[in-house]
């Protein structure tokens, strides 16, 4: 039997010349490239750090304009407990960097970067909550998914996973405003709540608005209401255990997340290449059929919120159907649980291919009746075309990633810039639009739908590969059940794997893959152990959410409706 | 007015004056909206949408066989023979629980929602067997691990998916009644790690797939054989 393979190659700074040309310009000993698994890091000094970022995003050598992500970790055997990890990208150069911030437990104050990337507003905020660092300049530094009333910083490692607090009224989040100083008018002001349980909030978000007759001047959002702390949770449980949880994320295309994390721990454990051809080809034809179903969800729902009930129904029926695709393969229609780390849950079943090819003939003439409804409708295109606008340059600001920031004109799409799977050999167009509205949002999906459509033919063609649906490799995979019952060795390993759980080796990796609103990673880090030290979600929905005020202040009240549905924000994802 | 528009120009030269050359952002600044044609101003595209539901509506009148919703409680949906629901506990031939308490289930269960306590099996061979095993169905998430679990083929799962409760003390479903219904027929079962139904379909795909290529091959040799004829 075949043993773990050894670890990839690592990659380092050094190598990069842009990169070391920035970090000469810092004093020595402020900056030290450590070694990545999958992309270069940087230890960065506090004292340096708001400098040394402007100048990776502002050096036209460099051009990290996006900030992806930032989350903590904490390791309280070392001196310096915490580390604050921000993940900045360059759309431009394809590039990647992680800057890694030690901080000692006495002052975990970190300076503010939301002058630079408004996307960090929510996500400092997040660190504050999970890990109690403070941001320096921060304009609303408060708990975002706890309740105010909560006590201690949950994603501490010495915060108990089953402690339980009464969480009461009297301590509310209070919605903050910069309300223009306009002076006249005082008394036509209303604020009004929409949410938490309101049928226009697709989920539990409470969105307090501030009108001037049916004008917003001035909104704000509290979220938490579907905080589970997922993260915590797969702290406390082995590798494979994981995988349920990941269902729950973004719950409308719940395979993708399944594919995001099986793949983040496939890279830690060296054994990519191993992935059986016939897993890697059934894990992107569910990808994309659950792609087509979030984008019917999401369009069906704005364009219920605009008053279209029709084209929902139209939509929600190749959605069934594809429900019924993943039900034959793994069991369950929406937690669907379908991928095992190395492969899938079980055998494709005998009629997947003909079951695949029924759906091409089946999902083409909803979507074009619902273009045909809607695309040229006035009606539509009156509550549609200019609500809610960004453009690309202030949406890559806000840290957005894909249908709505394609739509805004800008055509990252983690398929094309870093192909995984066999995406780099299909033949697929990245459909991008400028007008960075309602009407473009809904038409990119609509487009989109079409080329996962051509991607999955193109699967089809080519035959299902023979084999295995998983690795063989027994510190991975369950043996067989035929060998696990009448074979000692396997049997042995059957318990191994239960018991202890995959034993993943040592290291940090960021792996992302294209989720249905955007860039999902995992940022995982493992000590050595059956269970993950440290495993971090970016929800794409998160910074595309954070941007809602800015989007609907200005607009009507009734605008505000639309443009939530088209952001395509999932509570499940959004709120871990 | 002109006074706040000079002031945001003033703001905006700032960073080039402190020195710091400004970009040209590689990205849209300003959006681009679509912008409706005459017929669509003049709601002319409408008559199509017009088309489209009528034509929906009577495909549904005349086709309500056809229609993807299901009077529920009357009709229900054909599910495939892995669907993850209601546990059932199997037993030997003798009737007696097949479980020999190994707790991988337990282990395995991302939910927490078996519990078990073990006692001695009177036979030797078998050495344990579970005294409670109990499943709190309200926990349950459906995910299947403890099937994937089992080393005994002990616990599979129904396609039973009618779980109603008036309390929760009644969720915690107990031995008793995970072994009681077994009068199970083959297509009550939903996922366990066999599925000889789906061997017997594909078997049947091979050999109808055989018998196409000998039919097609049976064809070539008549062709030949006639051509050498002639």
């Amino acid at each position: 039997m075949s043993t773990l393979a050894p670890a990839p190659s690592k990659t380092t700074t050094s190598e990069i010349p842009e990169l070391e040309a920035v970090r000469a310009k810092f004093p020595a000993g402020s900056i030290l490239p450590q070694d990545g698994l999958d992309q270069p890091v940087w230890i960065v000094s506090r004292d340096v750090l708001f400098e040394v970022a402007r100048e990776l995003k502002e050096n036209p050598q460099t051009q990290f304009d996006m900030m992806l992500d930032l989350c903590g970790v904490d390791f309280p055997d070392r001196e310096e407990r915490f580390e604050a990890v921000y993940h900045l990208y360059s759309i431009q150069r394809k590039a990647r960097l992680r800057l890694k911030v030690p901080l000692r437990e006495d002052n975990v104050v970190l300076p503010s970067m939301v002058k630079l990337w408004k996307g960090l507003d929510w996500f400092e905020r997040e660190a504050y909550d999970m890990f109690g660092f403070g941001f320096d300049g921060h304009p609303n530094l408060r708990r975002i998914l706890c309740h105010e009333g909560f006590q201690g910083h949950p994603l501490r490692k010495d915060y108990d996973a089953q402690r339980r607090w009464i969480l009461t009224e009297d301590k509310i989040y209070t919605p903050k405003f910069d309300l223009p100083d306009t002076g006249d008018d005082m008394f036509e002001r209303m604020t009004i709540n929409i949410g938490p349980s309101h049928p226009a909030m697709h989920g539990t978000f409470r969105l307090t608005a501030v009108l001037d007759g049916e004008t917003i001047i001035a909104s704000d959002i509290e979220i938490g209401y579907l905080h589970r702390c997922f993260e915590k949770m797969s702290e406390t449980h082995s590798w494979q255990q994981v995988i349920p949880y990941t269902d729950r994320l973004n719950y409308c295309s719940a395979f993708i997340n399944n594919v995001a994390y099986c793949k983040t721990v496939e890279k830690m454990l060296g054994i990519e290449e191993a992935v059986p051809p016939k897993a890697v080809w059934a894990r992107m034809i569910l990808s994309e059929f659950s792609r087509i179903m979030d984008h019917c969800v999401c369009n069906g729902t704005t364009l219920v919120d605009a008053g279209a009930l029709t084209n929902f129904w139209y939509l929600f029926q190749p959605r069934e159907e594809i429900y019924g695709l993943l039900e034959s393969v793994s069991g369950a229609r929406l937690t669907v649980s379908a991928c095992r780390i190395g492969g899938l849950i079980q055998e494709l079943p005998p009629d997947f291919e003909a079951r695949c090819r029924r759906l091409l003939e089946i999902i083409p003439p909803f979507v074009d009746d619902v273009e045909k409804l809607i695309n040229k409708n006035r009606i539509w295109i009156d509550r549609a075309v200019g609500i809610a606008a960004i453009s690309g340059e202030e949406a890559v600001n806000w840290s957005w990633t894909g249908p709505c920031l394609r739509a805004s004109g800008v055509g990252y799409d983690v398929r094309r810039a870093h192909p995984y799977d066999l995406y780099d050999t299909l033949d697929f167009e990245v459909p991008v639009l400028y007008g960075g509205d309602v009407y473009d949002r809904f038409r990119i999906r609509m487009l989109e739908i079409r080329e996962s459509l051509k991607m999955i033919r193109q699967l089809l063609d080519r035959g299902m590969p023979s084999g295995p649906y998983i690795v063989s490799d027994p510190h991975v995979a369950l043996p067989s059940k035929e060998a696990c019952y009448n074979e000692m060795e396997a049997m042995i390993y059957h318990f191994k794997l239960i018991m202890d759980g995959i034993q993943v080796p040592e290291g940090e990796i960021y792996s992302m893959v294209e989720g249905a609103n955007g860039e999902l990673g995992f940022y995982t880090i493992s000590d050595g152990t059956g269970k993950p030290y440290r495993n971090h979600c970016r929800p794409p929905c998160f910074p595309i959410f954070s941007t809602f005020p800015r989007l609907i202040n200005g607009g009507s009240l009734s605008d505000s409706i639309v443009s939530l549905g088209g952001l395509n924000v999932i509570a499940g994802e959004l709120e871990r | 007015m002109s006074q706040p528009l000079t002031q945001t120009a003033q703001t905006a030269s700032a960073p080039a004056a402190a020195g710091r050359p400004v970009l040209k952002s590689p990205y849209p600044t300003e959006i681009r909206p679509y912008k409706p044609g005459l017929a669509e101003r003049l709601y002319l595209p409408l008559l199509g949408g017009l088309m489209v539901t009528m034509r929906h509506f009577l495909a549904n009148l005349f086709g309500r066989n056809k229609m993807y919703t299901i009077e529920y409680p009357e009709k229900r949906r054909d599910y495939s023979h892995r669907f993850r629901g209601h546990h059932i506990l199997t037993t030997r031939p003798d009737g007696s629980v097949r479980c020999v308490a190994c707790f991988l289930c337990a282990q395995n269960c991302p939910a927490e929602c078996i519990h078990i306590e073990a006692g001695e099996h009177p036979d030797v061979n078998i050495e344990k067997y579970p005294v409670v095993y109990e499943i709190d169905m309200l926990r349950c998430i459906f995910c299947g691990y403890c099937v994937d679990a089992c080393p005994e083929e002990a616990i599979i799962m129904s396609n039973n998916y009618d779980m109603a409760y008036f309390t929760r003390d009644q969720s915690i479903v107990g031995k008793g009644d995970l072994m009681k219904p077994f009068t199970f027929d083959e297509d009550q079962l939903g996922y366990r790690p066999r599925f000889p139904e789906e061997d017997v379909q594909r078997s049947k795909m091979r050999r109808d797939a055989f018998n196409l290529v000998e039919a097609a091959k049976q064809a070539q040799e008549r062709e030949a054989a006639k051509a050498a004829h002639s």
